[in-house]
């Protein structure tokens, strides 16, 4: 297929429709909004459904039930919005229904800005609801990383039956970028043998999707059951079949400080790494792709190399907490962060490095 | 010998663990006889609510969601969306359908969702103690409203089915009671036709039963049905708010 010029808000429901994707869910807020707007066109082209919740509590409700009857199935929201959804994430991720959940990530806490932010990082990577669950949490930095990171959110929702959240940002949903999309996937409906009113041969007798556990003993052997499954997720990412897509590295072999940083903030970084270079500093860049599961063993690696770490996030500091358990006290690891709906320039982020690098 | 009373199919052989004197056994029975009555089992889907029929799913014999609080008529959207051949229904008590869910509830069935709502109305939340209820009764006495329910500070009792009635998409809206043999037969027919207009694809239909909570009134069951004849039905008066298709007539 030829590249189509798209705003990467777009480019999410694109390749959401692409993946099989035929129901959505949702409840405006900027800057997301071009998402839904896409979709309530797009969805009835295909026999799709959209539907215009009547708030983003609702929204989530409405794909637990469609994620439950075996639906592909996702939602799309903003910082405040995703937290109302939190309460709906946590029965998801606790009755395993499968479901892609976008966050555009704006200004907070409370109402904030619609500025582009990175402070949901905590809330997306640590569950974010009530109970001991998780969700994989996917960062793309490019229009065409929305659209590629949507068809393979579904993929990994569908084979774990887990909650996958698109970390995304102001940046990355309003801007345009040309993007290479895939050929249409078929998705069935009546795939699940789990899902409720499925219509198989091999049904089980009945379906049940719940994440209620009343005696204390089946609950922790459901909570346990998770966290197991939450290791296989793990180990896929940091030495199994999906240890390349979630995390990338640059210049990072010979370099005395590596940058960290995800999202539209580790595009700033490659340009910072790149004027390093040239003055003689010799910078690298790691970029997690995935930010649950964190890449552990990637930072481990590299702290056995270089000498400094320095975080960047349009936050006050969040995933830096990630990668200082990672790197464990063996290596200094810096931060700095702009917050509030500012992004740092290159220029700022070159002057902290200088200040590490050259501290005279 | 000709077997004239069984359990219907829908229903599982679980017991009931309901207090006694309970009208939710009743009630699931009623719902369970529909379901058999029109040959829907196969393809029915309950949302169970939070509240004492949380384990609603435990006594029906068909694929069931458990929902959170109040959320019951979202997710039945999501599944009917998902099976529209599926006989989709929430069963939901008052502090799920009229406190928590309002939003829920009202946009359901503005959307005309082609599901069944059962709603169970005793006036006082019963999982959590008998705490009041937005349809508790001016003056009733229940765990946080000691002193009776004060509608200055209150407010008055919901009416949902006369809210919902004033909805345009709508198709069936009834209040019922199972107080005495002739009310409960007139109920079995009200979630009856509720039923039934979901298989024909007509639409939302709305079935409140005023119940009886004799564990959180503090009352025996037969002076429990009582005190709903006296008190509750003025307030809460049976009939039909809405039949736009005519089924009751049919």
């Amino acid at each position: 297929m030829a590249k189509v010029l798209m705003k990467g808000n777009e480019a999410i429901g694109e390749a959401a429709v692409l993946a099989g994707c035929r129901y959505y869910f949702g409840y405006p807020i900027t800057p997301q909004s071009e998402l839904p707007a896409y979709l309530s066109k797009r969805l009835p082209q295909v026999d799709g459904i959209f539907v215009q919740a009547e708030s983003e509590v609702s929204a989530i409700n409405m794909v637990y039930g469609a994620g439950s009857a075996g639906a592909r199935v996702m939602t799309s929201s903003s910082s405040p919005g995703i937290s109302l959804k939190q309460e709906g994430i946590s029965y998801i991720a606790g009755a395993e229904v499968p479901c892609l959940i976008v966050n555009v990530v704006r200004g907070g806490p409370g109402l904030g800005n619609i500025a582009p932010a990175q402070s949901d990082y905590w809330q997306a990577t640590r569950g974010g609801g009530h109970g001991d669950y998780r969700t994989i949490v996917l960062a793309p930095n490019s229009v065409q990383e929305m659209a590629d990171m949507t068809i393979e959110g579904f993929e990994l929702a569908d084979k774990f039956r887990n909650p996958v959240l698109l970390l995304s940002d102001g940046v990355l949903g309003q801007m345009m970028e040309p993007v290479d999309l895939p050929e249409p996937k078929d998705y069935d409906v009546n795939s699940k043998k789990w899902a409720l009113g499925y219509t198989g041969k091999d049904k089980a007798e009945r379906n049940l999707c719940s994440s209620i556990f009343l005696d204390v003993d089946e609950l922790e052997e459901h909570n346990w059951h998770l966290y197991q499954k939450y290791q296989v997720i793990s180990d896929l990412f940091s030495k199994g079949e999906f240890k390349d897509f979630a995390v990338e590295e640059h210049l990072c072999d010979d370099a005395e400080i590596i940058l960290v940083g995800y999202g539209i903030i580790s595009r700033i970084l490659k340009t910072v790494v790149e004027k390093c270079r040239k003055r003689g500093i010799k910078a690298g860049l790691v970029r997690p792709k995935v930010l649950w599961p964190f890449p552990t063993a990637v930072m481990q690696r590299l702290a056995e190399k270089t000498a400094n770490f320095l975080v960047v996030e349009m936050s006050c500091g969040q995933m830096v907490e990630d990668v200082k358990l990672a790197v464990n006290g063996k290596k200094p690891v810096y931060f700095f962060g702009r917050t509030g709906g500012t992004i740092p320039s290159d220029f700022e982020i070159l002057n902290e490095v200088d200040k590490i690098v050259r501290p005279d | 010998m000709k077997q004239v009373f069984k359990r219907p199919e829908s229903l599982s052989k679980t017991p009931f663990h309901y207090c006694p004197g309970c009208d939710h056994g009743v009630i699931h029975r009623l719902v369970a006889e529909a379901i058999d009555e029109l040959e829907v089992k196969d393809r029915a889907i309950g949302v169970a609510p939070v509240g004492c029929s949380v384990f609603a799913y435990d006594y029906f014999d068909f694929d069931f969601n458990q929902a959170a609080h109040g959320r019951a008529p979202a997710v039945a959207t999501g599944i009917k969306r998902t099976r529209p051949d599926g006989i989709v229904f929430t069963y939901q008590g008052d502090g799920d359908l009229a406190a928590i869910g309002t939003a829920e509830i009202i946009h359901a069935a503005n959307r005309g969702e082609n599901i069944t709502v059962i709603f169970v109305n005793n006036a006082i939340y019963g999982m959590t103690g008998g705490q009041m209820a937005p349809t508790s009764l001016i003056g009733m006495k229940t765990q946080t409203s000691p002193y009776g329910r004060d509608a200055a500070t209150a407010g008055h009792p919901i009416k949902m089915c006369e809210m919902i009635a004033t909805l345009e998409s709508p198709v069936y809206v009834t209040r019922v009671t199972i107080n005495n043999p002739a009310n409960l037969m007139k109920a079995k027919k009200a979630i009856h036709n509720a039923f039934k207009l979901q298989k024909e694809g007509k639409g939302f239909s709305f079935v409140e039963v005023v119940a009886i909570c004799p564990t959180n009134w503090g009352k025996k069951p037969a002076d429990s049905h009582k005190w709903l004849t006296e008190n509750m039905l003025p307030v809460f008066p049976l009939g039909t708010f809405k039949d736009t298709t005519g089924v009751e007539k049919a």
